[in-house]
């Protein structure tokens, strides 16, 4: 598979939200707006492609039997220290994200992809495969974001669009949430076709 | 490379050096960022006590902390910040206050000014329904629909869903009530503190 491939496949064919249905727990509780769904998209983009990258570099030295204890550890480093990382040096995203940093650790996309293609593969095109199902979860949580921000407060990304009146309370609550994604994926199937 | 196999030896040799290995460079990571993540809290703490006392030029002159027993018998603990302009000027005091709220604890941080006059407040740590509850940062200030900003809690603020002359955010009336009730309790940690007034109050000088 060429390195564009492998970027295609992660945002469109294995596309984590709405074909993998991996990572549904932050999917959800995330999304209350559309800021909040891409902050979280790309802070586990981040991590997913540094793990994704050591832990195809270690493969080979891990034995088959405590591979996933291993892949833990490795995960739970990188999210401590983006996590620390934030805290010092970008307090404005540690105030809107510092909740959400934490659950990246037991985010099952990471794992997933750790299993299923970094411990297979080369660590290049591993670092490619975080990028693109790092693009197709954010894609994924945004677009979600977006349609419970209209839905639900009337804005996007914080601008108003409809008056008060419009905004369906349910949306921003979790099970706006269940029937938002439940449309999006029925959508998302019936492009496919 | 090949494979290296999964020996009892092999397991724990790899599990011991990874978690050695990750645990000394989190340790690393963590003496690299303790100090900026301090200086963050502490210029975060600064420039509240700014914005809710509405100045620019504040020195912190005093800082009290008072424990009172709460209504459930959990202990209520507050900071009270006395603050000074740069001439020496009282400029009153900013109190954080905790209650608990809808989602979890609801820590707020009330400007006052020597009379006990509430010049502005802002929400420190929240755990409130974002869309709704969550409104409460904006909904009290001075342009918000249900602003507290010029009142004074003498007389305890409280909702007009129960007689009282403050609007509720719409369909968040226990978050409402909690912010109020941390207002109401911030004014009180307040006037009590120059003198231990007969509240039960407990006063700790820092």
């Amino acid at each position: 598979m060429s390195y564009i491939e492998i970027l295609k496949n992660g945002i469109v064919k294995e596309n984590p939200t709405f074909v993998l249905m991996l990572g549904m727990c932050p999917t959800l509780a995330t999304t209350t707006s559309a800021t909040n769904g891409m902050a979280m998209g790309l802070a586990t983009m981040a991590v997913l492609i540094c793990t994704n990258f050591v832990i195809s570099l270690i493969k080979n030295v891990t034995p088959d039997k405590v591979r996933i204890p291993v892949f833990i550890v490795v995960i739970a480093a990188f999210v401590t220290i983006l996590q620390m990382l934030i805290k010092a040096y970008l307090p404005d995203v540690d105030a809107a994200l510092g909740l959400f940093i934490p659950l990246i650790v037991v985010n099952c996309i990471i794992l997933g992809r750790a299993e299923a293609f970094a411990a297979k593969q080369s660590p290049v095109a591993s670092l490619f495969d975080g990028i693109g199902i790092g693009l197709g979860f954010t894609l994924g949580l945004t677009l979600l974001g977006i349609c419970r921000e209209v839905l639900g407060s009337g804005s996007v990304f914080g601008f108003v669009l409809l008056p008060e009146t419009y905004n369906i309370l349910l949306f921003v609550l979790p099970p706006g949430a269940f029937i938002t994604l439940g449309f999006l994926i029925a959508i998302v199937n019936k492009l496919k076709k | 490379m090949k494979k290296i196999e999964s020996s009892l030896t092999n397991m724990v040799l790899v599990l011991t050096l990874v978690c050695v290995l990750v645990g000394s460079i989190l340790a690393w990571v963590n003496s690299l960022t303790a100090a900026p993540i301090a200086q963050q809290k502490e210029q975060a703490l600064a420039a509240g006590i700014k914005s809710v006392l509405n100045a620019t030029d504040v020195t912190v002159s005093r800082v009290d902390t008072v424990s009172q027993s709460g209504d459930a018998g959990r202990d209520l603990t507050f900071v009270v910040y006395h603050a000074t302009d740069a001439s020496g000027r009282d400029l009153g005091a900013a109190v954080e206050s905790t209650t608990g709220g809808f989602g979890g604890d609801l820590k707020v941080l009330v400007g006052f000014d020597s009379e006990g006059t509430i010049l502005g407040y802002t929400l420190l740590e929240h755990a409130e329904t974002p869309g709704l509850g969550a409104k409460a940062d904006k909904w009290f200030q001075k342009d918000g629909k249900g602003s507290i900003i010029g009142k004074s809690p003498a007389e305890p603020l409280t909702v007009s869903k129960d007689g009282g002359q403050v609007n509720a955010i719409t369909a968040s009336t226990i978050t409402s009530r909690a912010f109020l009730a941390a207002v109401n309790n911030a004014y009180n940690a307040f006037r009590h503190t120059p003198v231990d007034a007969a509240t039960g109050a407990t006063k700790q000088q820092k």
